[in-house]
């Protein structure tokens, strides 16, 4: 293997194998989340936003598995100095985001993999359909990892970093209508909702399953802005994360 | 110098300091043996000149180099050679002293088998084989230290940087740490920085003194001492008759407590009418401490004056 790779399987091994190894409580977390949100859509729905409540349970688990980065980013970096110890090795900057990122990833696996068995059984999207959604998971996932990080490499506090994850997962994976349609939302609000990427990925994986109905230009602008807004956090974060400090 | 330590000019101002340089104009040149130390007060600018030569923070304005490697357009390079355990760094207690050092290892891109063997014989080297899988948050701060150390340690670098390693240890871990230290620099740079003046004496054959972002002295302990006029101090407790120096200092400490630096001959002179009268007193050539002491006064003095 490359040393690339192994690079990149530190990040994995520190952000999760070793903390899920020694402290396996802390997997709970990440499942109860997303599945309390489903829970509570399905009862009040009476069952009938249950599709709608599982795609956002997979939107919201790998939204915030990316902003969960931030946070732990940050915990390493000023806790710890581990981005410095980092720093100062051949190790670059996009190894060790890659491994962390999948750490984050191995975190919500449980979740997920609750979430998998109850798509096949009410929302059965087909091929197409599942390459269409982990499409869109791996763009959300994409777009909350660049954001993730380079907020991370400008914390100096962790309270705050901490405060600034869980004020962004709320912002862009509560309260925008992930776990039902945005028809839902009166119409004046409706537009803000619009404001929040989760929305159009909601949207896309609604239509892939044909939850809603959308026209095909309503479809491509939700793709559209999704591969843009993560493009762009992506070249954010490459042109302004501070891997070596200014 | 290719093989050596080159500073030329390095100057950092932070952003949002209001222009205030943490780092002032710092020349130097020496050579990449051995120990290289250095000392100031809180702010003196000594994480920030780790810092640049880590290859963790660009310099406003300036040039470094290690052995003929440029610490900005070299970086790629410089970092295959550097290691570095930062000031405050700690391990994290979910892990344990193995997973701590193999982790590192697997970041500057070692494989899986090697690293694991190397983890575990460096921090047999420290002491630490009984504790390899022991979890960090169950060691004693010195444990955590050597931890710490042993992850440079196993690393192939030659060039370490370590920043103020032994804050907060109690007098004896710090010690083990030393002799950890001096075996690390038989083959390797190690460039410390340390509040402990004791550690810097103990350990470095280069010292050097920053003070408000500048590098005002740099050299042997000998070059250094050179430096002050008096070379040898005595020390007597509080509620003592302070004897008559006719070369030389007297300061009178805030607990009552004299120290009279003066040369050679006046401080036998002294000793000897203050063992005829039965003074209690100590007396030794200058320490660190004085020497840091003189030259810090020395530069504030200075300023003032301007």
């Amino acid at each position: 293997m490359k040393s690339s790779g192994w690079q990149v399987i530190a990040g994995i091994l520190v952000n999760s194998i070793y903390a899920m190894k020694n402290y396996p409580v802390m997997m709970v977390n990440t499942v109860l989340s997303p599945l309390s949100f489903l829970t509570v859509i399905t009862f009040v729905s009476r069952g009938q936003l249950i599709g709608e409540a599982i795609e956002g349970g997979f939107i919201m688990s790998m939204f915030q598995a990316g902003m969960s980065l931030q946070g732990d980013l940050s915990h390493y970096k000023n806790d710890f100095k581990l981005q410095d110890m980092v720093v100062s090795t051949p190790s670059s900057p996009v190894a060790y985001v890659t491994g962390m990122a999948i750490g984050e990833i191995i975190y919500v696996l449980p979740a997920l993999a609750v979430l998998v068995v109850l798509a096949a059984i009410y929302l059965n999207p087909g091929v197409v359909g599942a390459f269409e959604l982990l499409a869109v998971l791996l763009l959300m996932f994409l777009a909350s990892v660049s954001l993730g990080f380079t907020l991370s490499t400008f914390s100096s506090d962790i309270v705050q970093s901490f405060a600034f994850s869980r004020l962004i997962s709320t912002l862009f994976s509560t309260l925008p209508p992930v776990y039902y349609p945005v028809t839902y939302i009166p119409l004046p609000f409706r537009y803000l909702a619009y404001l929040s990427p989760t929305t159009y990925a909601a949207e896309i994986a609604q239509s892939t399953t044909g939850l809603v109905q959308l026209s095909s230009e309503t479809l491509v602008t939700a793709w559209v802005v999704l591969g843009a807004v993560s493009l762009a956090l992506l070249l954010i974060s490459i042109k302004k994360a501070r891997w070596r400090e200014i | 110098m290719a093989g050596g330590l080159f500073c030329d000019s390095l100057t950092k101002v932070y952003s949002g300091s209001k222009g205030k340089k943490a780092l002032d104009s710092v020349s130097l040149a020496l050579p990449s043996t051995g120990v290289f130390s250095l000392i100031g007060m809180n702010g003196a600018g000594k994480t920030t000149l780790v810092r640049i030569l880590a290859t963790q923070l660009q310099p406003t304005t300036g040039r470094a180099s290690i052995n003929g490697l440029d610490v900005m357009k070299d970086a790629k390079k410089l970092r295959d050679r550097i290691a570095c355990v930062p000031q405050e760094a700690r391990t994290a207690p979910f892990m344990t002293p193995k997973q701590t050092v193999l982790s590192y290892l697997l970041w500057r891109g070692i494989g899986y088998g090697e690293a694991k063997s190397k983890a575990v014989e460096a921090l047999a080297k420290v002491g630490l084989e009984s504790q390899v899988d022991v979890l960090n948050r169950r060691l004693s701060g010195g444990t955590k230290r050597k931890v710490l150390v042993a992850t440079v340690l196993s690393s192939d670098a030659d060039i370490i940087f370590l920043d103020e390693p032994t804050t907060g240890l109690d007098p004896i871990s710090r010690r083990d740490l030393w002799k950890l230290l001096a075996n690390l620099a038989r083959d390797r740079f190690l460039i410390l920085t340390t509040h402990y003046l004791e550690e810097a004496e103990h350990l470095a054959n280069t010292i050097g003194v920053l003070h408000s972002g500048k590098l005002i002295a740099l050299g042997t302990l000998e070059q250094l001492r050179a430096t002050v006029r008096y070379q040898y101090s005595l020390m007597l407790s509080a509620a003592q008759d302070v004897p008559t120096v006719r070369d030389g200092e007297v300061t009178v400490g805030a607990a009552g407590q004299t120290q009279v630096l003066t040369n050679e001959d006046e401080a036998r002179e002294i000793s000897k009418s203050l063992l005829e009268k039965g003074t209690k007193f100590s007396m030794s050539r200058i320490s660190l401490d004085d020497i840091f002491f003189h030259l810090v006064h020395g530069e504030d003095e200075e300023v003032h004056s301007q």
